[in-house]
């Protein structure tokens, strides 16, 4: 259990990153802290292990003040994992892993089992990763050595900050994944700070939102996603507009439509336009001039039907679109066209007859899903 | 051509002594010259302070934008003649380019780097001799290698405040017009310069392989 009791920083410049946070962090825990950017949320994590000080207030871990402890001690003790990855460029993923372990002068063959153990543990076989070096790993490679590194002598806390932020879409999904997998054997108390929000709700146990150096709330996810504090908290989670809110306002077709759906010139062959629907995986494809005018509409069906005959461009065989609606129209109403007129899609089209978007059912349904986040995903990241 | 072997031969001796000079004064300065200019760039690339940085910078320029005759000239009523002032005087041009390149190095090591080692319980000393400076060597290595190519060069000047070296042959070689003297003098210092030059690009490319650059993650 870690405690912060009225905690506050204030920096030589005058600048005030806390101010007055009481917080505890529950053992065998993940704990994310969430926030926008300069909420405090980093600085936070980092009076944890004293890379900050506070400027009042006391911090416990166990019921012992730290400021009571040798930092470098301290730190020993507590795994650490950086946005940026940190590995030590000229020193081998094992001698990387080995680091807190041989500052805390354990034995050699100790550490070799340690190594290895870790390694295997995120997938990195040691005969093939212990002695190469970072440059020679991806970047989501890097960091699991990140987090293997943290976990070398076992601490029982561990300060994570942002650490699968740099990382692309794909490997960020997989770490987190590997987290939550490693935690259920290891049950460390984690302390994650981070500003995705889909992250925070994926990972956390208790998830802690900050602002402007304070706490706003504190919750298991699924509170928090019930039970926004205030409109703060809700403009954070995405709940952007609650059909019961006091202030709703009503969705309209701008927010709803896909702005890059398939479309084709007309000229094109229709076995192209297969392809291109294969590929792209939707049923329907519509046909658009090179000025953006919207010309018509092409099924897999009608597509099919045609196939045989060679030369046919998709000018020949589209149909006209016969419902159309114009932005600013409201959900509603384009609902009501759709379900009316049995479509699967409404085409969005400026004055002029020049195409902006298209309604499908899959944009729809992803609409509804970031108005109800469900605890899953979903939720709006917070940039 | 076989005049000038046994002009060698003659000279042999002399042509080791002179060699062995040369190489205490480059040498001694250079190293000098480390001893001086890698703490203090270590000590400024951990200090924030602008004014301390332009002072010091400042005053290693002006060394390096002296004349190196007239800073030999300089020193002879300060220091005298003979191998002291010449030792000075090169030591102080090592110190601009040794100090720039381990200002360089230290803080060309990722921010994240150090930030990561600190929060995993290095205390200072393990991170200067674990961390900075393992990264930051190849920098340093690359400063001592120009540094010491034309000191040895410049050390050929020496002789003229009495401190001997290769320098001799070619001065006194021009007194009396004599170019085998000259030849001598020239060709050893530069094959000396190149030798040392071959010799520490080996020591560098050494230590730069060992030290693989950091791919960063950010960068993906």
């Amino acid at each position: 259990m870690i405690e912060l009791e009225q905690v506050q920083k204030r920096y030589d410049d005058g600048h005030v990153a806390l101010k007055d946070v009481n917080l505890s962090f529950k053992e065998g825990e993940i704990t994310a802290i969430i926030g926008p950017s300069g909420c405090g949320k980093t600085t936070t994590m980092k009076l944890i292990n004293r890379l900050i000080n506070p400027t009042k207030g006391k911090i416990t871990i166990q019921g012992e003040d730290i400021s009571r402890m040798d930092p470098v001690t301290l730190r020993r003790r507590i795994g650490y994992v950086i946005q940026n990855i940190g590995l030590f460029p000229h020193m081998t993923i094992a001698k990387n892993v080995a680091v807190v372990p041989n500052l805390l002068k354990w034995d050699k063959a100790k550490i070799d089992r340690r190594v290895n153990e870790l390694l295997e543990l995120v997938g990195l076989p040691p005969e093939t990763y212990a002695n190469r070096y970072p440059s020679e790993l991806s970047g989501g490679q890097q960091q699991r050595v990140g987090v293997i590194r943290a976990l070398a002598a076992d601490p029982d806390i561990i300060l994570m900050d942002e650490p699968f932020s740099a990382l692309d879409p794909i490997s960020r999904e997989q770490l987190q994944d590997e987290l939550i997998r490693l935690q259920q054997d290891l049950k460390k108390t984690i302390v994650f700070v981070t500003h995705d929000m889909d992250e925070a709700i994926k990972i956390a146990d208790t998830i802690v939102l900050m602002k402007d150096g304070e706490v706003v709330q504190v919750g298991k996810p699924e509170y928090i996603l019930r039970h926004p504090a205030n409109e703060f908290v809700v403009n954070f989670i995405g709940k952007k507009r609650l059909q019961n809110g006091p202030d709703y306002v009503p969705p309209t077709v701008d927010e709803v439509m896909v702005d890059q759906p398939v479309v084709l010139d007309p000229n094109r062959g229709l076995a192209e336009a297969i392809k291109t629907l294969e590929k792209k995986r939707v049923d329907t494809v519509l046909v658009v001039d090179r000025g953006r005018k919207l010309l018509g509409s092409a099924t897999i069906y009608n597509l099919i039907e045609h196939y045989g005959e060679e030369g046919k461009t998709l000018a020949d065989i589209m149909k006209p679109v016969a419902h159309t609606v114009s932005p600013g129209t409201p959900l509603s109403e384009a609902l009501a066209i759709m379900s009316e007129h049995h479509l699967s899609n409404l085409a969005v089209v400026s004055e002029d007859n020049r195409f902006i978007g298209l309604i499908t059912r899959g944009s729809i349904v992803r609409h509804l899903t970031e108005v109800y986040p469900p605890v899953q995903s979903g939720g709006y990241a917070y940039v | 051509m076989s005049d000038f072997f046994a002009f060698l031969v003659e000279r042999f001796p002399d042509l080791l002594k002179a060699l062995q000079e040369h190489l205490i004064i480059s040498i001694t300065a250079v190293v000098l010259g480390c001893l001086a200019a890698v703490p203090l760039g270590i000590l400024l690339a951990g200090n924030r302070s602008k004014w301390l940085h332009s002072l010091v910078f400042g005053i290693a320029n002006i060394f390096q934008t002296i004349p190196s005759l007239a800073l030999l000239a300089l020193l002879i009523p300060l220091f005298g003649i003979g191998t002291k002032p010449a030792i000075i005087a090169l030591f102080l041009y090592s110190l601009l380019p040794i100090l720039r390149n381990t200002y360089a190095g230290f803080t060309s090591v990722d921010p994240g780097v150090i930030e990561s080692a600190r929060g995993m319980g290095y205390n200072k000393a393990q991170r200067l001799f674990q961390i900075q400076l393992p990264l930051a060597f190849p920098y340093i290595m690359s400063g001592i290698r120009v540094t010491t190519v034309y000191i040895i060069s410049w050390t050929t000047l020496a002789t003229l405040i009495g401190a001997g070296g290769l320098g001799q042959f070619i001065f006194s070689g021009m007194g009396v017009n004599k170019k085998e003297l000259i030849f001598l003098g020239a060709v050893s210092a530069i094959l000396l310069a190149l030798l040392a030059d071959f010799v520490l690009g080996i020591v560098e490319r050494r230590v730069s392989r060992k030290v693989k650059p950091s791919q960063s993650a950010s960068a993906v």
